[in-house]
């Protein structure tokens, strides 16, 4: 298992159980609602998504003998961005909603630039180990 | 991998390109005023992000991965193919109905699309049935079988 996928499946479950404890201060109401969003991005994006990323990084097809994986450092720095941005939304989406100061919008706005490179980047990276075996059926 | 699982990969990475894009503006609106239509797109972002980037994701790596059937008596390895590309095709014409499509015509799309994501998860239940199978027993020289 490449060293990306061990540590992306690590990250997935701390994100996980970060999504559960909030959900139970929500349920709970220790939490205001602010919080709800952060609760679900943080399972299905930081957790449910993360754990994909890093198991298909591991098991898609390889795109070469000499490079397997294609360009591992892009992977890196598409965990990097996630977890970042995971980090940085988890910290400044319930400041905007509650009291929307300057340095929390402009958190808000880096997280969501983060996040979505991050996306586009695994996409790019898998898209080309998405391919037939020669000579294989359909 | 199978034709079919490359073209659900390659469309659940698509509707993951296009959900992020679509996630990002949302977020970003929250922190500056972008546009008053941004809201709007909360339907299509779940749509595509869970049943076009998720659940289709899910289901290529299925089809791809889930025991084969040909010692089974199928004709076809993965045995039945056909409700796995009916699966396919409804899943994508339903995110582009709940998605796009609610945007332009309402709640009528929104409510066809997320029936064709209905169908299209009970199609791919109905292909994957038959493959949910323990391993054959082994046959080997003990039994005097080749």
């Amino acid at each position: 298992m490449p060293a990306l996928t061990r540590w992306s499946i690590r990250a997935a479950l701390i994100n996980l159980l970060a999504a559960l404890g909030l959900g139970a201060g929500l349920d709970t109401g220790l939490l205001p609602e602010a919080f709800r969003p952060v609760f679900f991005h943080l399972f299905m994006l930081g957790g449910v998504a993360q754990f994909i990323f890093g198991v298909a990084w591991w098991m898609f097809p390889p795109l070469s003998r000499e490079r397997p994986r294609g360009n591992e450092a892009a992977g890196w720095a598409g965990f990097v961005l996630l977890n970042a941005g995971m980090l940085l939304r988890a910290l400044a989406e319930p400041a905007v909603a509650l009291s929307p100061a300057p340095w929390a919008r402009v958190v808000l706005l880096l997280s969501a630039a983060a996040l979505v490179a991050a996306g586009w980047i695994f996409a790019t990276l898998l898209w080309p180990r998405v391919k037939p075996r020669p000579g294989k059926e359909a | 991998m199978p034709r079919l699982s490359c073209y659900m990969v390659r469309s659940a990475l698509t509707h993951l390109g296009v959900g992020f894009v679509i996630g990002g503006l949302m977020l970003a609106h929250k922190a500056v005023f972008i546009h008053p239509a941004v809201p709007a797109l909360l339907g299509w972002h779940i749509h595509a992000l869970f049943f076009g980037w998720t659940l289709q994701f899910a289901f290529g790596v299925a089809y791809w991965t889930f025991p084969r059937l040909t010692s089974w008596g199928f004709r076809h390895p993965r045995g039945r193919p056909g409700f796995a590309w009916a699966a396919f095709i409804l899943l994508n014409l339903g995110v582009m109905l709940a998605g796009p499509g609610a945007l332009a015509a309402g709640p009528p799309a929104q409510t066809a699309g997320t029936l064709a994501e209905l169908l299209g998860i009970g199609a791919f239940g109905l292909h994957l049935q038959p493959r949910l199978r323990p391993p054959l027993p082994r046959v080997g020289p003990a039994d005097g079988r080749p």
